[in-house]
C-alpha cells in the first residue's frame, strides 16, 4: 500500500492498517480504493493526488469546508467524472473502465435535491426502481424505517416537501435497489441539530445491514459518529484515522479558558506573549501556547490581573475541530491565494 | 488580522443586555399564515440595541417567514412590527434602508470584482461617491484585499468572499444586519473569523440578528430564541438557557425544546 497523504510533522506515519477501527466489519475487503487521484478545474487543482481506502461494511465520513473537494471526489467514484490521472476502484470494479457496472452497485445522494419535482413521492420512488429493474416491494425492507415516515404524503409532490422530507425521500430513492456502496454528499448540511441526529441514526441502521457507506459533512462534530474519517481540506487530506484515534494522537496541549465576559477574554488572549492560537468554543476559548510551554496557572495569573470574573482555566483532552484547525493552519496555502495562510495566524 | 476593536458595552455576554438602550425591533402578536397554516404563532419579543440576537429553530419552525417579515419582504397576517423604528405595513422601503441582509447563499455577485460589489451596494442604498471612495478604500486595507480589488468574486477563497459579503452587509452602516445561516459550510478557522467581525459590528452599535445551525455559535449570543413549529418557546441569554433547562450547553437546550 502507498499513500501520499501530506503529512504533519507531528504525526507518526500513518500506516495505513485497521487497527482501531471499531467496530470491526465482517467484510476485511477494501470496498472503496483511491490511489493518486487529481483532479483541476482550468487550472484550478481539485484534488491533489489523494489517496484512499475504505473497508467493506464501514461507515466512512469526508470531512472539510466547503470547497475541500469532496464533491469532485464522489463525482469520480460515482463515474460522473473522470480523473486527471490516477485510479479508483469501487468493489473492485474501475471507476473509468466499469462505469456501467458500477452504476448498479451504488446509491448516489448529491449535495442538491436532484429529484423530480413534479413527480410525487411514490412516483420518483418506483421511477428509480424501475430504472434498476427492480420493484419498490423487492427492496421494501431496505428503506422500511425511512419511508414510512413520508409515506402519508406518497401522493404529494417532491417540490412541495419539507426539507427534512426531501432528503428521507433522496435517501429512499438512492437505497432502492439495495446498492453495496452508498456515497451521500452533505446529507446534513443546512439541517437542524435534532434532524442531523436522526439522518445520522439512519445510517447507522444501513450500515448494521451491511452497506459500505461514504458521507461527507462540513460539521466537524460528525466525524464522532463515523468508524474513519479523512479530513480534507484544499483538495489535499491532512489525515485519516479512527475518529478518537485523531484526537488521541494529537500531540498539542489545548487549555479551555471561560470568565464572564468572553469577548474581552477572547481579546486579552490573543495578547498573552506566548499565544500561539485562540479561538472560541462555544462557551469556552480554546488556547494553545507557543511550544505547548503555557502552563494553566501561568493564565490563570494574567487573566486574573486583568480582572476577570469567574474564570475557569483547565486542561482539556482536543476534540476533531481543534485538531482541523491545527493541520489546517500547518498546511500549505490554498490553492487560489499564495497569502491566505496569513490570516489564520493570530 | 486587526484585532484592536471596539468594546461592546453590552458585555459580558450572557444574561446582561443593557435594557436601558431601549428596543430595536419590537414584535407584538405577530401572526402570519398561509393559508390554514400558521408559519408565525403570536409571536411577540424585543431586540435590544446593539445586541447579538440569535435567532434558532428547527427547520420548518417558521424562521424564514419571521426574517422575512422582520425585512419588510412580507407582511404580517396580524400584529404590530416596528424595526429601527418603522412600521412594518406602511415603512417597509425605510425599514429596507436601515437593515443590512447576508445568507450563506445570496451575497456577491460572483462575476462582478471586488470594488465593482462594493460600488453596487453602495449605490443601491444611496451613498454619495465621494464617501463611497473613502469608506472603500479604509475597507480593503482592512480586509487586505487592496491586491485583489480587481479580481472577480468567484476567483476569492471563500473566507476572503465572506468577510467581504458581511463588509458589504454593512458598508451603509445599518442600524440592524441580518444573518440568515452566515456560516454554513464554511471551514472551522474562518468561521471564527466571522464572529470576529460580529462582535466588532456589534461594537460599533449595529444590533446582529443571526440565525445558525451551529449551536456552538448560539453561545456566542447574547440572547437567544428558540423557535418550534411557530411559536417562541424559550428567549434568553445562554447561560440562563442552560440553567434553566439543566443542560451541559446549548446543543442540549436546542434538543429539550425543539423535540
Amino acid at each position: 500500500m502507498k499513500f501520499n497523504l501530506k503529512h504533519n510533522s507531528f504525526y507518526p506515519p500513518f500506516r495505513g492498517g485497521r487497527e482501531g477501527l471499531s467496530p470491526p466489519s465482517e467484510g476485511l475487503g477494501e470496498a472503496i480504493v483511491i490511489n493518486n487521484i487529481s483532479k483541476s478545474y482550468n487550472k484550478t487543482p481539485a484534488l491533489k493526488n489523494i489517496s484512499l481506502q475504505v473497508q467493506e461494511g464501514e461507515l466512512f465520513g469526508l470531512i472539510g469546508p466547503d470547497g475541500a473537494g469532496k464533491t469532485t471526489l464522489m463525482r469520480i467514484l460515482m463515474t460522473l467524472l473522470l480523473p486527471d490521472s490516477g485510479q479508483a476502484t469501487m468493489n473492485g470494479l474501475d471507476v473509468v473502465a466499469d462505469f456501467k457496472k458500477i452504476r448498479h452497485i451504488v446509491g448516489y445522494m448529491p449535495g442538491r435535491f436532484s429529484l423530480y419535482q413534479d413527480l410525487s413521492v411514490e412516483e420518483n420512488l418506483n421511477f428509480f426502481a424501475t430504472v434498476f429493474g427492480t420493484t419498490v416491494e423487492e427492496n421494501y425492507d431496505l428503506i422500511r424505517d425511512i419511508y414510512y415516515q413520508i409515506e402519508p404524503f406518497k401522493k404529494r409532490r417532491a417540490g412541495k416537501l419539507s426539507g427534512g422530507m426531501k432528503q428521507k425521500l433522496a435517501l429512499s430513492c438512492a437505497l432502492i435497489h439495495s446498492p453495496k456502496i452508498l456515497v451521500l454528499d452533505e446529507p446534513t448540511t443546512g439541517v437542524d441539530a435534532i434532524s442531523r441526529k436522526e439522518f445520522w441514526n439512519m445510517l447507522k441502521k444501513l450500515q448494521q445491514k451491511g452497506i459500505t457507506i461514504l458521507v461527507s459533512t462540513p460539521y466537524m462534530d460528525e466525524a464522532n459518529l463515523c468508524d474513519r474519517v479523512a479530513l480534507i481540506q484544499n483538495g489535499g487530506i491532512l489525515d485519516v484515522d479512527p475518529p478518537k484515534r485523531i484526537t488521541e494522537k494529537f500531540p498539542r496541549k489545548i487549555i479551555r479558558v471561560r470568565s464572564d465576559e468572553m469577548f474581552r477574554l477572547i481579546n486579552d488572549l490573543r495578547k498573552f506573549e506566548k499565544a500561539e492560537s485562540v479561538f472560541a468554543f462555544g462557551q469556552f476559548v480554546h488556547f494553545t501556547g507557543i511550544n505547548d510551554e503555557v502552563e494553566t496557572s501561568e493564565l490563570d495569573k494574567y487573566l486574573e490581573k486583568l480582572n476577570h470574573n469567574n474564570l475557569l482555566v483547565e486542561e482539556v483532552d482536543p476534540g476533531i475541530e481543534d485538531v482541523f484547525m491545527s493541520l489546517m493552519q500547518e498546511a500549505s496555502p490554498g490553492p487560489s491565494e499564495g497569502g491566505e495562510k496569513k490570516e489564520y495566524n493570530i | 488580522m486587526n484585532t484592536e476593536v471596539n468594546h461592546n458595552n453590552l458585555f459580558p455576554i450572557g444574561g446582561n443586555p443593557d435594557r436601558e438602550r431601549g428596543p430595536i425591533i419590537t414584535v407584538k402578536n405577530l401572526v402570519k399564515k398561509f393559508g390554514s397554516f400558521t408559519a408565525n404563532d403570536n409571536l411577540t419579543f424585543d431586540v435590544y440595541r446593539g445586541e447579538i440576537f440569535g435567532f434558532l429553530g428547527a427547520n420548518g419552525a417558521g424562521k424564514t417567514t419571521a426574517l422575512r417579515i422582520l425585512c419588510g419582504l412580507s407582511a404580517p397576517t396580524s400584529g404590530e412590527v416596528n424595526v429601527a423604528g418603522f412600521d412594518i405595513y406602511r415603512e417597509t422601503e425605510k425599514i429596507k434602508k436601515n437593515i443590512g441582509y447576508m445568507s450563506q447563499k445570496f451575497s456577491l455577485y460572483k462575476d462582478l470584482t471586488v470594488t465593482e460589489n462594493i460600488q453596487l451596494y453602495a449605490g443601491i442604498y444611496g451613498i454619495s461617491s465621494k464617501k463611497r471612495k473613502a469608506k472603500m478604500a479604509v475597507l480593503l486595507k482592512k480586509l487586505e484585499l487592496e491586491n485583489a480589488r480587481n479580481k472577480l468574486i468567484a476567483s476569492l477563497p471563500l473566507g476572503w468572499k465572506q468577510k467581504l459579503a458581511f463588509s458589504v452587509a454593512i458598508f451603509h452602516e445599518p442600524k440592524i444586519v441580518f444573518l440568515d445561516e452566515p456560516t454554513g459550510g464554511v471551514d472551522p478557522i474562518t468561521r471564527r473569523r466571522f464572529w470576529d467581525m460580529i462582535y466588532e459590528a456589534a461594537g460599533n452599535g449595529i444590533t446582529v440578528f443571526v440565525t445558525t445551525h451551529y449551536m456552538d455559535e448560539a453561545e456566542y449570543c447574547d440572547r437567544v430564541s428558540i423557535m418550534d413549529a411557530g411559536k417562541i418557546e424559550a428567549l434568553d441569554s445562554p447561560a440562563k438557557l442552560k440553567e434553566k433547562y439543566n443542560a451541559k450547553n446549548m446543543d442540549e437546550v436546542f434538543i429539550q425544546i425543539a423535540r
